[in-house]
């Protein structure tokens, strides 16, 4: 798209492009050591994690006060307003996906309470798509890719998949000895939360389809565009 | 919405230069419609061949149809005088006759002998005041001239004496332009009111005040019609990428 002619509304909406992708980098390593907390046993990462959460909620609130200063002083129209309007919307599913990376950084510390898990490998495979789901649902906002988003869309029907299957597994050992009941119940949360930034992603990617296209994101458009993606 | 004015195929020329191409459009009963485009792009061209205001330019030539409630208004037969006191005007600049607030009002019923009696034209001029939202601010002084009023109290008294007359539809050529934002938002507040009885088509270079007045949206360039749609819709979600660099302020 070509530039305004006014130029510091380019460098707003650059900024708030790049106080988002900021935040998603930021989250996005927030994943990964929260998983490898788990993993680890490392008490000294999982804190990290959780100390460092504070950054990502004063990126959000950066995000907000940029946004409102625009709609403010700019009044966007058009795809600019929808650019500042999914910015609104991304920023906050992001905060929460951050959050979620906190909360399994807590479940690390209450594990190492205990002894070792085997089951606690599955986290490593399951938090794989998730991770990447946000990654392309902040590269389709970044770069307008409807088809990107709408791929981002139906990575979450193998989320929930690996998901049930890591639930099953958790309950079986639960049922094969009640010592596993308390690992299992803080490996179950981990998960939970882990599927949450799945779903979390989705809902940027639905943010990323009405912002390029102008329609609100539905069911049926989905299901009309997965021959598209 | 039944449409009021129907325009069909219209093509306008000055001399040799063409202003207009082929626009058709449709303008709703009751509902204002915007014009918007650069200068130049042919809108208040267009807003004057709906009353045919254009008609005392030399040279002008008119092609395709201007329907008002599925009459040409360029037909032969059309009195031009009483087509305008069906499609009434304001202009930019408040421009009062230089007589009292009471004679602006009274002007067209006069010269269009629409009462019978002082006691009925002083009531068409109150109502007309009254509607305008001027009433208040003018009823003790009828007899001032009108050219003491404020520039935003001058621009409401031209819309009273635009529906003095009792109009069917009121073309407004950046009614605003000249005043500030309080009285600017007087007159947006008026227009809104006015199209419970009267249809409404307005020329406006501010796009916001477009966005907040109007029903439909109309964008010209370069002669051209080249979006129109409900407002909302044009100003979220514009379909012609010439629409979307206009009104977000981009090199075309």
């Amino acid at each position: 798209m070509s530039e305004h002619i006014v130029k510091a509304y380019d460098e707003d909406l650059k900024t708030l492009h790049a106080l988002i992708q900021h935040m998603g980098d930021l989250t996005i390593e927030q994943i990964k050591k929260a998983t490898q907390s788990i993993l680890k046993r490392d008490k000294k990462l999982a804190h990290e994690v959780i100390d460092e959460d504070y950054k990502i909620d004063l990126l959000e609130i950066k995000v907000d006060e940029l946004a409102v200063r625009i709609l403010a002083l700019r009044q966007p129209v058009a795809s600019d307003l929808r650019t500042v309007v999914a910015a609104l919307k991304i920023s906050n599913q992001v905060e929460r996906i951050a959050d979620y990376a906190s909360n399994i950084a807590k479940r690390a510390l209450l594990l190492n309470e205990i002894p070792p898990f085997p089951a606690v490998n599955g986290l490593s495979t399951l938090v794989k798509i998730p991770k990447r789901m946000l990654e392309r649902a902040l590269s389709a906002f970044a770069t307008n890719d409807v088809s990107l988003a709408l791929h981002v869309w139906h990575m979450d029907y193998e989320v929930d998949e690996q998901y049930n299957a890591y639930l099953r597994e958790l309950f079986d050992g639960m049922i094969a000895d009640s010592n596993n009941i308390s690992a299992c119940t803080h490996l179950l949360f981990a998960a939970k939360n882990i599927e949450r930034i799945g779903d979390q992603s989705t809902n940027i990617a639905e943010a990323v389809y009405t912002m390029v296209t102008g329609k609100p994101f539905k069911e049926n458009d989905k299901l009309r565009n997965e021959d598209e993606v | 919405m039944a449409p009021k004015i129907n325009i069909k195929q219209l093509n306008l020329f000055y001399g040799d230069k063409q202003a207009l191409f082929n626009v058709s459009l449709t303008l709703p009963a009751f509902q204002t419609t915007a014009l918007i485009g650069p200068s130049g792009c042919g809108k208040s061209s267009f807003l004057r061949c709906l009353n045919r205001m254009n008609d005392i330019i030399p040279n002008i030539h008119l092609e395709g149809q201007v329907l008002l409630e599925g009459q040409d208004i360029y037909a032969p037969s059309v009195d031009v005088v009483a087509l305008r006191t069906r499609v009434g005007m304001v202009f930019q600049k408040p421009n009062p006759f230089p007589r009292s607030i009471y004679e602006n009002v009274a002007y067209g019923p006069r010269i269009h002998s629409l009462f019978k009696t002082k006691a009925q034209l002083d009531n068409i001029v109150e109502n007309s005041l009254i509607r305008a939202g001027l009433w208040g601010e003018v009823k003790d002084r009828l007899s001032q001239p009108a050219t003491r009023l404020s520039g935003g109290q001058q621009q409401r008294l031209c819309i009273a004496r635009a529906i003095a007359v009792n109009p069917e539809v009121i073309l407004m050529d950046e009614p605003c332009s000249a005043l500030d934002p309080i009285a600017t938002a007087k007159v947006e507040e008026l227009i809104d009111e006015l199209r419970e009885k009267f249809t409404i088509v307005i020329v406006t270079h501010n796009l916001q005040q477009a966005a907040r007045v109007s029903q439909q949206t109309a964008f010209f360039h370069s002669g051209y019609l080249v979006e129109a749609g409900e407002t909302g819709a044009l100003f979220t979600m514009p379909e012609d990428e010439r629409t979307q660099g206009y009104i977000t302020g981009r090199y075309g």
